[in-house]
């Protein structure tokens, strides 16, 4: 209590002074017993409260029995007269959230204070008592509830307006019995208790749709008081809005009238939301974009912080769809890239590069240079990454880009933020030819002056696969070189290796760079010193001039293509004995959860730490995979490898999914099957394939896995011979069959026998789209041209109804298997009409386009007109057959 | 409680808080169960509090968008005032609420706007969060009401005049509401 009130002696001691320093719970509680006392002291009472409240919002917790205990002693302060102490009870129950019984004790003093003469009782009673009460309790005080809804004194009104929004949750068919009294209350005076009475009425008819419309149609020719309340109606107006579109045709939007008039409101708060609710209207028009975005322009040189926040964070969003919308507003987004708000900053910038167009991009870049030095590296990486879709969006601006991210590649900066400027040069130079020698050199300067050995060393293997291509190799030795000499010992060692791929593809290089691997014998560092002895005594040749052996490429720089998880695997389990480890014992199948994980990272812009593009790198590791085993190796060219279909269930007792792999004349199911039992270890397993439902199949070969322990993913392999070059499709049913073994899991040893099982795998479909590669063009129009009609097939097909239209493209991309080109995928929502344009490349390497035209009736019929060009007429009938099928 | 599901419906407050110099809690008062425990709470404070040193909010309202969460702020002398609503929330909704806040702290503190003080007169700011918002709905966002309603308070006839003048939080209305038109020159 003491240091409490003794405050004007403390004055003094400023520093750390206050009244609750040295506080403890077990105290207080001690003190909470003057709430027993028979002369209650009303200010120290409060002040107690004032102490228990601060240590539960510190984070305290009491006890059941402590709370139980402090519960019961105040409400002895009932008897009390003292407001200010009235007010730290309701308070102190509320935190304390009484069990049922406990509530039954307080009951009668707070429907005492609900009908007191004092507003302030009644307000706050009512507030506490909804707040501890249950549904049994909710009938008895029902009564006092509805006539407090309709009380003259706004507080009282609103305290039992909120308190019926809360206990709709938990009560709700009492609650919706006070409707007329809340709807009255809709017409209150008060400002407060009309946006209260309008959620509570919203709630309560929530799905009545007809109510909802009612009461939005009413209200928006009246008047509403309250900003926050016209609000409310402006959500609920866009709800009805939402609900009404779908059978009314667009042009006539009910309610747009009433959204544009609240843009001229006075309260901004309103003007805010109702331009918002327009940016969001679904299939809006530009004609009713314009006043919303005009009054977000305004917005946008407001002086205060959070209107320019609000304004640019929407423009942002409708930039997403409505780029050309947002123009107009370019010049005021521009001012804003100075904002001393970040997040207003930033917004803008990612604003104005999304709607910025070709010729912008200069002044743009001078500006944000400006900009780029007062800001923190998190906001810089965000600045970074527009950059490189810009680039990539307008690659003719690559040396304006390039020279920007060269320029802050050099600035002071943290890793995070060198890592995404290192990463866009990256991107850049993959995607953008012209920009790759200038890019490398960018690069080569920055590692001259690097503080980070991760990205020195990455940067260094980068310009070892990209650097002996380009037109002057010699010009990076200098660089590299440099590194040796200066740099330690990780990056001395990729250095190393950087030079030696060099010297293994620049024939003409070799003897220079013998001379500079044979310095680095003498380095101080082993792992240095045996990368330069490794690559002197591999690459060959002496010093001269002659060409590095393929297979001795192949040995040091070629892909390592076993997943390293399953060689740590193997690795673990190999016990050291006479016999050596072999390598091609290790399974080469990826997982197939890292296998989703890498197509995910595939979406994501490549870098430097990412592989290059991942659907090529999949493809490459299946032929490899295809062409190791001695049955396949004939079948020549893979056409294409479909993505793994599932033939379990998630945790089964065995996964198994299979690929689909196509050859000319013949298809290889490649399964790859995991074991999720640790007791079990399966051996000579098999799939036994019933192709009865694919008629012009032909098995020929199966290639069995010896043995699949627990978790270690293993293959097995079955092949069909089929016409060549013929889209043969059938249906397939899959047992598995193998032989299980108990393994004890303690010691890990397998029994010596095993029992012969069977294991029931779901069917799958070998389709056309199997037979049909995606390969995009980049201008579809000229690719048509140069195609010609001379195969051209036009016809006309009706696809029944359909949920949507977007569905039914859907399906027949899927149908096909094709590739979709710039963006035609995508179907606007509501619209009525859709033009879809595919590429592909059918099996026998022949080149196929598609145009679709959609249409959808009134009845939800959905017809299709189909146009195929491709250079073999069969082809372009093919396609109308899988469609007509 | 579910508010996530109602969000399409009435303006949510998921927080408001009361920092002091160092970050540490005056008080505060949660209205969502985005954070279930206490050390989930000093954490999203922390973050909040030191995320926001290097702005403008001393003179005049902030605003920053943490990851799902919109929040506003303000700072006098070494008090921090913030409010948290969700990222699709109305943003000046929430600056409002901020500024109903702001002001009734200020009139109730009589314009010593600081941290001593503020604790000193804790039970007025526990009040005066308890007429700000009730479980996440606005209740009032005008200063002058909020104050008005906090200090009822020591208005109470049964009380001499002698121990309303000795008891901290005293300041009748008429007086308060002068105090804001001075404040706000």
């Amino acid at each position: 209590m003491a240091q409490y009130v003794k405050k004007d002696d403390d004055r003094d001691e400023e520093a750390e002074y206050s009244p609750f320093s040295g506080i403890e719970k077990g105290a207080v509680l001690q003190e909470a017993r003057v709430f027993n006392d028979p002369q209650l002291d009303s200010r120290r009472c409060s002040q107690v409260i004032t102490k228990l409240l601060y240590l539960l919002n510190q984070g305290d917790t009491f006890t059941k029995v402590e709370a139980t205990e402090v519960f019961f002693s105040v409400t002895k302060l009932f008897q009390a007269r003292d407001i200010g102490l009235r007010r730290m009870v309701y308070l102190i129950i509320k935190e304390l959230s009484p069990c049922a019984d406990e509530v039954i004790i307080v009951t009668s003093s707070l429907m005492k204070d609900m009908n007191s003469k004092t507003d302030v009782y009644r307000a706050n009673a009512i507030r506490v008592l909804c707040r501890i009460t249950d549904g049994t309790l909710l009938t008895q005080i029902e009564r006092y509830l509805k006539q407090a809804i309709v009380d003259k004194n706004p507080v009282v009104a609103s305290a039992a307006l909120v308190s019926g929004y809360h206990l709709l949750q938990t009560n709700p068919e009492i609650v919706k019995r006070w409707s007329n009294e809340v709807q009255e209350a809709v017409q209150s005076r008060a400002a407060l208790v009309q946006f209260h009475a309008l959620a509570l009425l919203h709630q309560i008819r929530q799905n009545d749709r007809l109510a909802v419309s009612k009461l939005v149609t009413s209200l928006t020719k009246g008047t509403v008081r309250s900003p926050l309340a016209q609000c409310l109606l402006i959500r609920y107006t866009t709800q009805v809005i939402r609900e009404s579109s779908m059978n009314s045709q667009p042009g006539d939007r009910p309610f747009y009238d009433y959204l544009e008039g609240c843009l001229r409101h006075k309260s901004e708060m309103v003007i805010l939301e109702a331009a918002r609710a327009i940016t969001e209207l679904s299939g809006v028009t530009s004609r009713e974009l314009t006043p919303a975005i005009t009054v977000l322009q305004l917005f946008l040189s407001s002086s205060k912080p959070v209107l320019r926040f609000a304004a640019v964070r929407t423009l942002n969003k409708v930039a997403m769809t409505h780029p050309m919308a947002v123009t107009s507003c370019n010049i005021d987004m521009e001012s804003l890239i100075s904002d001393q708000n970040r997040s207003i900053a930033t917004l803008a910038i990612t604003t104005l590069l999304k709607t910025g167009n070709e010729s912008g991009v200069d002044r743009l870049m001078k500006q944000i240079t400006n900009f780029m030095s007062d800001i923190a590296d998190e906001f810089k990486i965000v600045v970074v990454d527009a950059i490189r879709s810009l680039c990539l969006k307008f690659p003719l601006k690559f040396r304006t880009l390039m020279n920007f991210l060269s320029n802050i590649l050099r600035e002071e900066g943290g890793f995070e933020y060198k890592k995404a400027i290192v990463d866009s040069i990256v991107t850049i130079i993959r995607d953008i030819p012209d920009a790759k020698e200038s890019g490398l050199l960018h690069l080569c300067e920055f590692i001259e002056d690097c503080e980070f050995t991760y990205l020195s060393t990455q940067i260094l293997h980068f310009l070892g696969i990209e650097g002996p291509k380009t037109s002057d190799p010699s010009k990076f030795i200098r660089y590299i070189y440099n590194r040796v000499i200066l740099e330690n010992a990780t990056v001395r060692a990729s250095a190393v290796s950087t030079l030696a791929k060099f010297g293994a593809t620049v024939d003409s290089l070799k003897p220079r760079i013998f001379v500079l691997l044979r310095r680095c014998l003498y380095d101080n560092d082993d792992e240095v010193r045996d990368r330069a002895t490794l690559y002197l005594n591999t690459i060959g040749g002496d010093g001269s001039v002659v060409e590095t052996d393929k297979e001795v490429k192949e040995f040091l720089f070629g892909s390592f293509d076993l997943p390293l998880v399953n060689l740590e695997t193997s690795l673990k389990n190999y016990e050291p004995s006479d016999e050596p480890f072999d390598v091609s014992s290790v399974p080469r199948e990826v997982k197939s959860q890292p296998f989703a994980e890498k197509k995910a990272a595939a979406k994501k812009p490549t870098g430097l730490g990412a592989p290059p593009p991942a659907p090529t790198s999949t493809v490459d590791a299946y032929e490899k995979l295809l062409v190791s085993i001695p049955e396949f190796s004939t079948f020549g060219q893979l056409f294409k490898s479909s993505a793994p279909v599932e033939l379990t269930e998630a945790e089964t007792e065995y996964a198994v999914n299979v690929v689909k792999h196509i050859f000319d004349k013949h298809v290889v199911f490649q399964y790859n099957c995991t074991n999720t039992i640790p007791e079990q270890l399966l051996e000579n397993v098999t799939i036994v394939v019933d192709a009865s439902e694919a008629e012009e199949f032909e098995e020929i070969a199966t290639k069995a896995l010896k043995s699949l322990p627990y978790d270690t993913p293993g293959q097995t392999f079955v092949a069909f011979e089929k016409p060549e070059g013929v889209p043969s499709v059938g249906k397939f049913a899959n047992v598995l069959r193998f032989i299980v073994k108990e393994v004890d899991p303690t010691s890990g040893e397998a029994e010596e026998d095993g029992v012969e099982d069977e294991y029931q795998l779901e069917e799958f479909e070998v389709v056309a789209a199997d037979y049909m590669l995606k390969v995009g063009v980049s201008n579809f129009r000229n690719a048509w041209e140069s195609l010609g009609p001379d195969f051209e097939r036009v016809d006309e097909y009706g696809l029944g109804p359909r949920e949507s239209l977007k569905e039914a493209v859907t399906a027949v991309i899927n149908l096909l298997g094709m590739q979709p080109c710039e963006g035609t995928e995508v179907v606007a929502a509501n619209s009525r009409s859709h033009t879809c344009l595919l590429s592909g490349v059918y099996i026998g390497n022949v080149k196929v386009l598609v145009r679709l035209s959609f249409g959808l009736d009134s009845g939800k019929e959905v017809a299709m007109k189909l146009a195929v060009r491709s250079e073999d007429e069969a082809v372009s009938d093919a396609i109308h057959e899988l469609v007509a099928n | 409680m579910a508010y996530s599901a109602r969000r399409d419906a009435s303006p949510i407050i998921k927080n408001v808080l009361l920092l002091d110099s160092e970050g540490r809690r005056i008080a505060v008062k949660y209205f969502s169960d985005e954070w279930p425990s206490n050390s989930a709470k000093l954490a999203f404070e922390k973050f909040v509090f030191t995320k926001t040193q290097k702005t403008n909010a001393r003179s005049e309202v902030e605003i920053s968008l943490f990851e799902n969460n919109v929040v506003v702020y303000r700072f006098m002398q070494d008090l921090h005032f913030f409010v948290t609503g969700g990222h699709d929330e109305n943003e000046l909704a929430l600056a409002t609420v901020l500024q109903g806040f702001f002001d009734a702290v200020t009139l109730l503190l009589r314009g010593n706007v600081d941290q001593r003080e503020a604790l000193e007169n804790l039970d007025l700011i526990f009040l005066c969060l308890d007429e700000i918002v009730d479980g996440g709905m606005i209740l009032e966002t005008d200063g002058n009401m909020i104050a008005g309603k906090v200090a009822t308070h020591s208005l109470d006839e049964g009380s001499p005049l002698s121990e309303q003048v000795n008891a901290t939080p005293t300041t009748p209305f008429n007086l308060l509401q002068i105090m804001l038109r001075v404040n706000r020159c």
